[in-house]
């Protein structure tokens, strides 16, 4: 058995022929209709070619070596299989000092970068909060939220709000904006939580949408697209901050928002609702037939999701001192479910590392900045075809029975 | 009384629009149980072959109806192309993964293709040459509705009765019903199913094409994003009728259509598309089934 045969090459040379023949408009012909001038950038054509033939080739090759795998494992005796990541955290002496030293990592992390980075730092991890609190509805219950950025406006503009009519401070909005939040996903869930996934799908989006245009257009009620600034920053106990410290702040402000979101998750995963949203996700029927109420808990799902994002929404109000109508779209909701999905449904783990790849990568490779949303894109359907469970797959709390049982 | 039939009007040529979008998602849902979240840049990336092609024959000097014809023959030809590929690369795989990951699957394809056909070409708007051309003897009711409008309403109509009788009479239309019903059992009987799946994607792609050359020279302006709230109402559509049901899809893009017409008419149109979506949660709360659809029970 050859590694490739002359079937792949065939194979490849249609892949190829039909890729340049498929994007032969868009990405050949350029036109500017104002002057009615055509450009014409052949050059493209072979870019694809040689592009669609290779990933063509890779794949036969790639799937090649897995049959002959399986094949060879079939001959075997039945090995049970262990993922890297059980045997990274079922083996303390190896986990125990890593997670020690990614722990101190993040403690020191503004002693070592400069604020610069200290920033674009404090975003990824509220990115790693919002993750999170996303894992909890698609993860964990396997409920297709497309409008999630919806929780997040809500918690930027309840405390943008309360602190421009009100005067409200940081602390006491926080609660607020996860109420308002978790009110809010009550509010859609409760009509739309009887239907079958797909349709909550599009009408989360929906909502999501209706969310922005509400607050792009109702100009008395949001100050529209010019938005709110001059947010006050979080305080602590008055003290008068200079700038590089205020970040400093934020930043173990975010830690500590992180560590609080992991903590309570992990509680979750382990507690009858968590169990039940698991049960929720792998099979609804069998899940009512155990006596699960469906509809109560898709709602402590959607409400518990929509929590984190609020809390999430007041410390992005927080850190930039201003809101405004562009930071909630759809593309927003589109990078955290890739967080998701990249990092591995279901696992805090994962999800950490996703947005940790997600949000740092684009920052440091700026002049691939445009393409960032077309590999997001690309990203998506990839994980799903070829790695459904994430970088970091989900691992599920299993007894095993002793082996010195009396 | 005029205003009332002038909003009457756009609300058709508005329905006409989603109803041959909306057929691409009723026909794939009904199929293979998936929403199609790709199915609008379909629809974009169609207006945008339409454009490009007939801005590089007007340069050669066609003629108009000439430059109308091919641009819209490379359209359907290229969004058909897309649609299927899409489905080879994205879907196909997927068949029989859980039920989450086709729909993410799906939505990634739409971002990447929004986005490839906005680094390809641009950001910004495009104008959309008028390829429909003004009739003369028309012009006493331009008033409340041009030859455009016209146009649509009545290339809909063709088209929708090719394809009932499409579905309803060659032999392809009924190994899609078949496989529709039941997919396992059209397998065992004969029937191939990805190639049945393949032309469900095909001919869902190409309605979208005729659609988007349709809306583009109606509206005059395009960019990338245009499929993307364009997916989603006809998708709202296709669920007001009943989601799967072709009749249903046709009456939903209609409803749809004239409701957010009066709506933008009456009312405001800065809030045109918070109807749309308003109507959709509606209809799933106190009809889940759509208009025309019938309730199923799910059986273990």
């Amino acid at each position: 058995m050859d590694v490739i045969t002359l079937k792949d090459c065939r194979k490849a040379l249609i892949a190829a022929l039909w890729f340049m023949f498929l994007t032969f408009p868009l990405l050949v012909i350029k036109v500017n209709t104002t002057e009615n001038l055509v450009i014409w950038r052949w050059h493209n054509l072979l870019y694809v070619g040689v592009a669609a033939g290779s990933a063509s080739l890779l794949t036969s090759i790639f799937r090649g070596l897995h049959d002959r795998k399986r094949e060879q494992q079939r001959h075997q005796e039945k090995v049970i299989h262990i993922s890297l990541t059980e045997r990274f955290f079922s083996n303390p002496v190896v986990s125990r000092p890593v997670l020690a030293a990614g722990a101190l990592f993040f403690l020191i992390f503004p002693l070592l970068f400069s604020t610069y980075q200290v920033n674009i730092m404090t975003t990824a991890l509220m990115y790693v909060v919002l993750g999170l609190g996303l894992n909890i509805v698609v993860g964990v219950a396997g409920l297709l939220n497309l409008g999630y950025v919806a929780f997040y406006a809500v918690g930027a503009y309840t405390y943008a709000l309360l602190n421009m009519h009100f005067g409200v401070g940081f602390w006491v909005a926080l609660p607020l904006g996860g109420i308002m939040a978790a009110l809010f996903g009550i509010l859609l869930g409760f009509p739309v939580l009887r239907l079958r996934g797909d349709y909550l799908a599009i009408v989360t989006l929906g909502f999501g949408e209706i969310i922005l245009l509400v607050l792009k257009n109702w100009a008395e009620f949001s100050q529209g697209p010019g938005g709110i600034s001059n947010i006050s920053r979080p305080g602590f106990f008055g003290m008068e901050m200079s700038m590089a410290t205020t970040l400093n702040y934020q930043y173990y402000l975010t830690i500590a928002m992180v560590l609080l979101t992991i903590f309570v998750i992990n509680r979750l995963q382990n507690s009858r609702i968590g169990r039940a949203l698991f049960a929720l996700r792998e099979d609804e029927i069998a899940c009512q037939a155990m006596g699960i109420d469906k509809t109560t808990i898709k709602l402590t799902a959607f409400a518990l999701g929509a929590t984190w994002a609020g809390l999430a929404g007041v410390l992005f109000a927080a850190k930039n001192a201003y809101v405004n109508p562009d930071s909630f779209t759809f593309l927003e909701s589109a990078m955290i479910l890739c967080i998701v999905v990249l990092g591995g449904m279901g696992s805090i783990v994962g999800v950490i590392i996703g947005a940790l790849i997600l949000i740092l990568l684009p920052e440091y490779l700026r002049a691939f900045s445009d393409y960032r949303m077309l590999a997001f894109g690309a990203l998506l359907v990839i994980m799903m075809v070829f790695r459904p469970q994430g970088i970091v797959a989900n691992i599920r709390r299993s007894y095993h029975k002793k082996d010195s049982a009396p | 009384m005029e205003y009332f039939l002038e909003l009457v009007f756009s609300g058709l040529t508005r329905g006409s629009i989603y109803a041959l979008i909306a057929l691409g998602y009723t026909m794939v849902y009904g199929i293979i149980g998936l929403i199609n979240f790709a199915h609008g840049e379909i629809y974009m990336i169609g207006a945008f072959t339409a454009l490009i092609i007939a801005t590089v024959l007007n340069m050669y000097g066609l003629p108009l109806p000439a430059i109308l014809i091919l641009a819209s023959v490379a359209a359907i030809i290229w969004s058909a192309a897309y649609g299927f590929t899409v489905e080879r690369l994205a879907y196909r795989p997927l068949r029989g993964a859980p039920r989450l990951s086709p729909l993410i699957s799906a939505i990634g394809m739409s971002i990447f293709l929004q986005n490839y056909v906005m680094l390809a070409q641009t950001p910004n708007f495009l104008p959309f040459p008028a390829l429909i051309p003004d009739l003369p003897f028309l012009n006493r009711f331009t008033s409340m509705v041009g030859t455009t409008d016209l146009a649509i309403l009545l290339v809909t109509a063709i088209v929708m009765i090719l394809l009932t009788l499409m579905i309803k009479f060659t032999r392809t239309g009924k190994a899609m019903r078949a496989t529709s019903q039941d997919r396992t059992m059209a397998f065992l009987v004969g029937v191939n199913v990805d190639t049945v799946i393949s032309v469900t994607f095909i001919t869902g792609s190409s309605l979208a094409a005729i659609g988007g050359v349709l809306i583009a020279s109606h509206i005059g302006q395009i960019n990338f994003y245009i499929g993307f709230i364009a997916g989603i109402k006809a998708f709202t559509a296709a669920v007001l009728g009943g989601i799967g049901s072709i009749p249903g899809a046709v009456l939903g893009s209609f409803v749809l259509g004239l409701t957010e017409s009066f709506a933008t008419g009456y009312v405001s149109s800065a809030y045109e598309d918070v109807f749309a979506f308003s109507l959709l949660v509606l209809i799933l709360i106190f009809r889940p089934a759509g208009l025309l659809g019938r309730a199923t029970i799910e059986k273990v």
